[in-house]
């Protein structure tokens, strides 16, 4: 294969009804179950992100406490950044795909079982968005 | 440490060995970028390899793209002279990955195609959203790739040990020419697999160091910032503060910084456009895991290598060779591990630039050939084979361009562009990215108020900044010309909540209503994937 034409590169459809799709039970839970999960997680991990940058920048004598040997809090507080992330991340994904991934497969399938998405339906032609 | 005060006066190491080194990484990867870029037929192979990735190698490649030379020697650098401070770079380039996993990179990969616009035009008015879109991205991938132009200009003088002007022009014209040749060649495909190579060699590299350093303080971290102590005579070095704890004025520059790092990553055009280089958006989620453990795993490394150089090269004998702070983490490897070890880590920091640049222009060159070109100039319908012919055009303008700038801006006072470069992006695409996927109501003219604003305001702001103008260390290396009237030298904490205010206000005072059918489309596709972009079957 190899050219526009052939390499199922699009599948516009015109022909589902999405505000449908968007009204449905379904994609409502799917849309709130997501946005219930990364608002408050993600506004979580900026606001620790923003106490850290202002611990660092305010409050120096805390930051410079010494904790183990010349290990000192600053330090600690900026490793604790690093496992936060790694946490979250690998929470995220967990989540991801116990909750989301089911839910959206779902009416993936749903949509493309009507003749969206699959190769034959695929338009033809590079459609511009 | 003798030995290495009286290399420090010139180059340290072998220049020969250091080129021969990095010509070996040069042919291996030339050969890889051949052999992957025979499939090179359509947009989707050139701008995103046939969407064919998997979310480990993209991953790798995302860390490849990301992690710059400003990264690697910069904070090396940073921390060991100005101790912590150089830390907090690398937290805020970290936890700025949460913002892409979390919010942008699955839903950017179900609703895009090739570019950071088509996403934001999905469901506003084509041709401005999108004119506005690649503005933005152009000016980002341009201050990015000038900064890493600049850059290899002072690199050389530290690792080849070429002093003179010429020498070092010639040098930036090979690092440019060669950038060309891989993206002319591979596209997507040669680039990827050049930014995985040199992803795993420089975290490698970076690994065995800083198991070399430790095992030297006895695997004790505490040791280690005791010697850090010792040899620098500040004990500061392991607190906050000695940078950017000076004055009132360099802590809210210091907030306004980390705003633009945590805010920017996930807007950067180039971060953007390698989403599309993965088949679903799962594989988008899974390439951002990837990324973020290697890069968070770099950034640790940087850690102990700062210190370790305060430690065993001192701070002094590094602010003294030739690249200042940039030259600590290649003098900590030549007192560990002598000529060698230099040639290998002054040949990473090489293909660093290489990949960094060869991203960037790939990305410019799809903004321009697949927005601007296809989408306003042909309005949709460019001739079979146009599009890629005109991006592989715009490689090489873009190829010479950074050349021309490279050789301008060596020696100039530079570093202010990465940092700008991310303020650009959190004002100008952040905001707009976020309106455009999660407020219903956001129109046209809320986007393109947000964008422009965000834009104009960053960069009249930096205009107007104390890196511009005002003391010896600026840009302008005068005092006699003054027009810093904005006392920080970072805009982001002034143009991002701007950016989105504008976008608010712009949407709220727009009595059009955009088309709900595209918002329903686009709401549903970017959750589930129904009609996203498939790999192409080669």
């Amino acid at each position: 294969m190899g050219n526009d034409a052939l390499s199922a590169e699009t599948a516009t459809a015109t022909d589902v009804d999405y505000r449908a799709v968007q009204e449905s039970a379904e994609f409502r839970t799917l849309r709130r179950t997501h946005r219930r999960f990364v608002f408050p997680v993600l506004g979580a991990c900026l606001l620790w992100y923003l106490a850290y940058v202002l611990l660092a920048g305010y409050a120096h004598d805390f930051m410079s406490t010494p904790v183990f040997g010349s290990i000192n809090v600053a330090i600690l507080l900026g490793l604790a950044q690093v496992v936060t992330t790694f946490a979250v991340t690998t929470w995220y994904v967990s989540f991801a795909n116990r909750k989301l991934d089911p839910l959206s497969e779902e009416i993936r399938d749903e949509l493309e079982t009507d003749g969206l998405g699959t190769p034959a339906a695929a338009s033809q032609v590079e459609v511009n968005r | 440490m003798r030995s290495l005060e009286a290399a420090a006066v010139t180059s340290p190491g072998e220049p020969w060995l250091n080129i021969a080194i990095f010509g070996a990484f040069v042919a291996i990867t030339m050969i890889i970028v051949f052999r992957a870029s025979r499939n090179n037929k359509t947009a989707a192979d050139y701008y995103a390899a046939g969407r064919s990735f998997t979310g480990g190698q993209n991953g790798s490649a995302i860390a490849g793209d990301y992690l710059s030379a400003a990264s690697f020697l910069g904070i090396v650098g940073a921390i060991a002279i100005t101790g912590y401070d150089g830390f907090l770079y690398s937290i805020g380039f970290l936890v700025a990955w949460l913002v892409a996993l979390l919010l942008v990179a699955e839903l950017l990969r179900n609703t895009g195609k090739f570019t950071m616009a088509d996403v934001l035009s999905f469901r506003l008015k084509q041709r401005p959203v999108r004119i506005a879109a690649a503005t933005t991205t152009l000016v980002v991938c341009f201050f990015y790739l000038l900064a890493q132009m600049a850059g290899a200009g002072g690199l050389v003088s530290l690792l080849l040990g070429v002093g003179d002007q010429l020498g070092q022009a010639l040098v930036i014209t090979v690092v440019g020419a060669l950038m060309i040749l891989y993206v002319l060649i591979g596209g997507m495909k040669g680039t990827t697999w050049v930014q995985i190579i040199k992803a795993v060699l420089l975290i490698a590299g970076a690994g065995v160091m800083t198991v070399w350093v430790l095992a030297i303080n006895g695997f004790n971290f505490s040791t280690l910032l005791d010697n850090a102590v010792a040899i620098s005579g500040n004990p500061e070095i392991l607190n906050p503060g000695i940078k950017y704890g000076v004055s009132d004025v360099a802590k809210v520059d210091f907030l306004s910084l980390g705003l633009a790092l945590v805010l920017g990553t996930a807007a950067l055009p180039h971060v953007l456009m390698r989403f599309y280089t993965v088949p679903t958006a799962k594989e988008a989620r899974k390439s951002v895991v990837w990324a973020i453990w290697l890069i968070g795993i770099f950034y640790v490394f940087t850690l102990v290598l700062g210190y370790g150089a305060a430690a065993l090269v001192g701070p002094e004998a590094i602010a003294a060779a030739p690249g200042g702070p940039n030259s600590a983490a290649p003098l900590l490897a030549f007192e560990l591990g002598g000529p060698l070890l230099l040639g290998l880590i002054s040949a990473i920091a090489f293909a660093t630039i290489l990949a960094v640049v060869a991203g960037l222009t790939i990305t410019a060159a799809a903004s321009f050939a697949h927005d601007i070109y296809a989408s306003v100039v042909k309005k949709g319908k460019p001739a079979a084979g146009a599009e890629v012919k005109v991006a592989r055009r715009t490689v090489v303008i873009i190829g010479v361009v950074a050349i021309i700038g490279g050789i301008g801006a060596n020696g100039q006072n530079v570093a202010f562009l990465v940092a700008l470069a991310f303020a650009v992006a959190a004002s100008a695409n952040l905001p707009t990215i976020v309106y455009s996927l999660f407020w219903k109501r956001f129109t046209t003219q809320g986007a393109l108020w947000s964008m422009y604003g965000g834009l104009a305001s960053a960069i009249l702001l930096i205009a107007f900044s104390p890196v511009v103008s005002g003391s010896v260390t600026s840009m302008l290396k005068s005092e006699e010309i003054n027009f810093a009237i904005f006392p920080l030298s970072n805009p982001g904490i002034v143009s991002i909540p701007l950016a989105f205010f504008l976008g608010w206000l712009g949407t709220v005072l727009d009595k059009t209503v955009e088309s709900p059918a595209k918002q329903s489309e686009m709401e549903v596709r970017s959750l589930t994937g129904v009609g996203a972009e498939k790999a192409s079957h080669h």
